[in-house]
């Protein structure tokens, strides 16, 4: 007996554990670089998050009868997202409920993989800012915990020293542009090194993971306030290209604005949500009290997704373009 | 200090007031006329929504029997609730409910797995929707059921359930509310809301318009429109291959006679269907 | 020359095009054909011969009754031995007529031989009269009547005409091959719609991924004046047509419309050859190319195939090893259908057999859907298939209409890209099957 089936008969190799290793090895450049900058305490943070994010994924799905869906992967990739969120100092009990607030809270209560409506990763690690804002802003200097160097100590941020630079002062008399670029800075784990993380945009980009519109809008339209604020006051505080290079935008910009649950299917959609992410991490850098905003940015504009998706359709072949 | 406090409290009474004057101007602005009755009898109703009594739902429906006169009353039916709730709401409006008949969906067709074996692999979407547009069936009947469930599926009383046996859904016809989501459903027609009269149903549980030799390749229980059933009562159909039975058909001796007439074992006779309603 | 695509969506398929190296060898002759009445859209054919009665290759079987019919030649020459019905493959019972072999005897008023035939006249009417009685349909795959499509409505105006040379579908070599050996003849013919429909020019759409018969054809087009080769990229579904009109013109065909609505007349390559045949060579349509092939066939063929001729025969004939295959599909592996009965005969539409092996043929198993919008992105007619998948399950009919369900080509490519395995395609049928239900 022959089969019978409904078309097509044949499917792409594409599947959702495929697109989240590759999502993986576009984050371990970034992995790479935070254990060569914050030495094996980066390693015990990142294993503890991945550790309990699976794990929480397991055990809350099977109480939920949502399924073991641990094997897709998406665990993993919130696991490593978080950890790279986090001062390399944090305590591990910190990371487990942080852990447990991403993946229970803002990931299976919705109804597990492609329900959830905030990014996971962002939940758990705004959860631990507001929690335990001390450890979360405990700032270590690069290479603090390397085998041999035992000499640990505190490093202020960029973003929080250019926060209380006085007009006149520059940024580039106390950390150098190359320095922000590879990351060798304080910050927390994921976040200090630029380049790793654009070399993981471009492997996300050539496996046709994720389109560029996201990240490219969400840093140049973030770029352009800062540069229209540097021109009207003069204050290098506002110094666009340092902005760009510290703080979590590059990694939220390309890992956490580009995940596809919580971000809009059309191009159009796409563009209105990257932009509405930019501009509210510009005011909240330079308005509001906080030195970073991306994270409270992704989480605001998270919530207007739906509303996005149904304003920015797909253009209908046929219905005539205006 | 003192002056502070009393500066307070002037300040949030005189939100209050203000408050409650806008809230009060504008509940009588926006007020919607509606007679009390609706919302009671809305209440009594079984809140389902489902559109079986041919309103937009609950709502529309309660409007409807308010506004009713007590001849228009006597038509009035939810079939979800059924008898209880149309008494209940006519004591409430102090008229006499209408003598509604009990009905529930039958399935016109007896295609199990044994009576129609497979005789395809359909490997697609589990849905007799998506079968239903790349075969004809999996016996080979273009018309039989498709086994995989779409009525249950849409059935939010929980009255259909999948055989496992034969593979054919089957009525719970004390749950059935006759609401009609499965006759839509089924991309086949196979579902009729038949009316329970005197405690018994009679069908022919086919609807194969195929000619009787090639509906049997397909299916040992297929209607062959041999007219046995005819002989017995006239006002039996027989169109296209296929005899229909009107629901008018009452008597249980004649239900009898009928399913045992036919040589196919096609008409479907059930007695006792409704105890001590 | 640079290569032209549609605007919206489309995907990229690995095309297995192994056959398209192999020339198209004719099948040997069956013993035994069955042809249905109903090779086309529309009302069958009325059946004009007997039980009994000797039939040449040839002989008019069965006479379109209406407009939107199709004449239906005998394939074979020998004996009318029943008129009955068959299973069709997918199990619905169709009308054919079986006819047993003896020898191979042609009627006289065919011009079989190789000769070019350049002449073409000039009589517009009775050149779509001899399509019409030829029983020439839309050999892509849709089998609409070809004479309906190129006599144009009142009121409206034909500006363009589209030759379609595109395989989008994988596997399928079938065009690929006429349009390498019979080139001039596909020309002669384009010039013939060119006369009937009024129009000077004509633009012969092909896909890059057909190097020879590009160069062929523009060669050949440069003693052709207004008949031109246009390379388009080689993304599926370009071979639809409201792609390919989109491609070629820019233009969009409102929904629920026809391309004649927007000034542009589709026709598939072997329609128009099948034209000339019938025009210059008082040839009917009685065989047609079509590729046996597959994943797990490493014999892949093109036949030339008389009507009729069992699938069962053509597959013995390429020597497939039958235990080995899953599933049988009649046309291309995105769009085609698959039949369970093996003696269903190949008719005017069939482009291909794909046969896939066991292990490829089972769907694979659905997972939660992420989100990730590459159906939205794949569509290229704009629609969101998560949505309209969505809307399915809520039943919600205002929100399928908003959705557009009804504009869905079920090129499939939705379900195809999807990385969750969801067979979008199928909530998209459910969606346009419940709209078009009371």
């Amino acid at each position: 007996m022959y089969k019978i089936s409904t078309t097509p008969h044949i499917n792409s190799k594409q599947t959702t554990q495929k697109i989240m290793r590759d999502v993986i090895v576009a984050l371990s450049p970034a992995i790479f670089s935070a254990l060569v900058i914050f030495g094996y305490r980066a390693l015990i943070v990142l294993i503890t998050s991945i550790t309990s994010c699976v794990f929480f994924e397991y055990v809350i799905g099977k109480k939920l009868k949502l399924g073991n869906t641990t094997n897709d992967l998406s665990a993993v990739i919130t696991g490593i997202l978080l950890a790279l969120n986090l001062p390399a100092t944090m305590p591990i009990w910190m990371i487990i409920i942080g852990s447990f607030m991403a993946i229970g809270v803002a990931k299976m209560a919705f109804g597990g993989i492609g329900k959830n409506i905030f990014n996971p990763a962002l939940v758990g690690r705004v959860f631990l800012f507001i929690s335990f804002p001390v450890q979360m802003t405990y700032w270590i200097k690069p290479h603090s915990f390397d085998f041999f160097n035992i000499d640990a100590g505190t490093a202020a941020t960029p973003l929080k020293t250019m926060k209380n630079l006085d007009i006149g002062e520059s940024l580039s008399s106390l950390t150098s542009y190359w320095d922000l670029f590879i990351g060798n800075i304080g910050g927390s784990m994921g976040e200090t090194s630029a380049l790793a993380i654009l070399i993981g945009f471009v492997w996300l980009l050539k496996q046709h993971i994720i389109r560029w519109h996201i990240p490219v809008y969400f840093v140049g339209s973030f770029a352009i306030c800062m540069m229209i604020t540097h021109w009207i006051t003069g204050n290098s505080q506002y110094d666009v290209l340092a902005h760009i290079l510290s703080g979590g935008l590059m990694l939220g910009a390309v890992f956490m604005a580009t995940d596809y649950t919580t971000s809009p299917m059309t191009k159009k959609g796409k563009i209105v949500f990257a932009v509405g992410c930019g501009v509210l991490t510009y005011i909240i850098r330079v308005f509001g009290s906080y030195p970073e905003g991306v994270s409270f940015a992704i989480l605001i504009m998270n919530a207007w997704v739906p509303l996005i998706d149904k304003y920015c359709p797909q253009y209908v072949y046929g219905t005539g373009r205006k | 200090m003192v002056s502070a406090i009393l500066f307070n409290i002037l300040i949030l009474s005189g939100l209050a007031v203000l408050a409650a004057i806008v809230l009060y101007w504008a509940s009588q602005k926006f007020a919607v006329q509606e007679s009390p009755l609706v919302g009671q009898i809305y209440e009594i109703l079984p809140h389902a929504n489902c559109g079986a009594c041919g309103r937009a739902g609950c709502q529309d429906f309660a409007s409807i029997c308010a506004n009713a006169s007590a001849e228009e009353f006597q038509n009035l039916n939810c079939p979800v609730g059924g008898r209880k709730v149309m008494e209940k709401i006519a004591t409430l409006k102090g008229v006499q409910a209408g003598e509604a008949e009990r009905k529930c969906a039958v399935l016109r067709c007896n295609g199990s797995c044994q009576n129609a074996p497979d005789k395809v692999v359909y490997t697609g979407m589990k849905s007799c929707r998506a079968a239903h547009s790349v075969m004809s069936g999996r016996s080979g009947c273009p018309n039989g059921c498709l086994r995989m469930g779409d009525c249950v599926q849409v059935c939010q009383y929980g009255a259909l359930s999948l055989d496992k046996e034969t593979g054919l859904p089957v009525v719970d016809y004390k749950k059935c509310t006759s609401c009609g989501a499965c006759v839509k459903r089924c991309p086949r027609g196979l579902f009729e809301i038949r009316p329970i009269q005197e405690n018994m149903q009679v069908y022919v549980a086919c609807r194969n318009q195929q000619k009787g030799a090639v509906a049997r390749k397909n299916c040992k229980v297929a209607c062959i429109a041999c007219g046995k059933c005819r002989q017995i009562n006239d006002t039996i159909s027989i169109e296209n291959n296929l005899s229909y039975i009107p629901p008018s058909i009452s008597a249980p001796e004649e239900g009898e006679k009928l399913a045992a007439s036919c040589p196919v074992k096609a008409i479907h006779f059930r007695q006792n269907m409704i105890e001590g309603d | 020359m640079k290569t032209k695509t549609f605007s919206i969506g489309g995907i990229h398929i690995s095309k297995h095009k192994s056959s398209a190296q192999i020339p198209v060898e004719e099948l040997a002759l069956p013993d035994i054909v069955h042809i249905p009445v109903k090779q086309h859209i529309g009302t069958p054919a009325k059946i004009k011969v007997k039980i009994g009665d000797k039939v040449k290759v040839g002989t008019l079987l069965a006479e379109a009754d209406g407009i939107i019919s199709a004449n239906v030649f005998s394939s074979i020459s020998g004996e009318v031995k029943k008129i009955e019905e068959i299973n069709d493959g997918k199990g619905w019972l169709v009308t054919v007529i079986t006819i047993e072999r003896e020898g191979d005897e042609f009627e006289p008023y065919m011009d079989l031989s190789d000769d070019l035939m350049t002449d073409i006249s000039d009589d517009k009417e009775a050149l779509r009269q001899v399509i019409r009685s030829a029983g020439i349909v839309g050999m892509g795959g849709a089998g609409f009547p070809t004479a309906v499509k190129t006599s144009i409505p009142e009121g409206k105006k034909a500006d363009t005409l589209i030759i379609n040379g595109i395989e989008c579908e994988p596997y399928l070599t079938a065009d690929s091959r006429l349009m390498e050996e019979k080139a001039e003849q596909i020309i002669i013919g384009v010039r013939i719609l060119n006369k009937i429909l009024g129009i000077q020019n004509a633009i012969i759409a092909i896909d890059e991924n057909k190097p020879r018969a590009i160069a062929k054809l523009t060669q050949i087009t440069k003693r052709y004046v207004g008949v031109n080769v246009r390379v388009c990229k080689s993304i599926y579904p370009q071979g639809g047509e409201k792609q390919l009109i989109n491609t070629i013109t820019e233009r969009e065909v409102p929904s629920g419309m026809l391309p004649i609505d927007v000034g542009c007349v589709v026709q598939n390559v072997a329609t128009v050859y099948a034209i000339y045949e019938a025009v210059q060579k008082h040839i009917p349509l009685f065989r047609r190319i079509l590729t046996v092939s597959g994943d797990m066939n490493d014999n892949p063929r093109n036949y030339l195939v008389r009507v009729g001729t069992p699938i069962s025969f053509v597959l013995k004939q390429n020597k497939v090893d039958m235990e080995k295959v899953g599933k049988v599909i009649i046309g291309g592996p995105m769009m085609g259908q698959t039949i369970a009965a093996l003696d269903a005969p190949v008719t005017k539409m069939t482009s291909g057999i794909i046969l896939l092996s066991k292990e490829t043929s089972d769907k694979p198993e659905s997972t939660s859907c992420i989100r990730c919008g590459k159906c939205v992105d794949a569509c290229p007619m704009g629609l969101m298939p998560l949505n309209i998948r969505q809307a399915v399950n809520e039943n919600n009919k205002e929100e399928l209409r908003l959705l557009h369900v009804q504009d869905c080509v079920q090129c499939g490519s939705c379900s195809f890209v999807c990385p969750a395995k969801i067979p979008l395609l199928d909530f998209c049928k459910i969606g346009k099957f419940e709209l078009s239900r009371k």
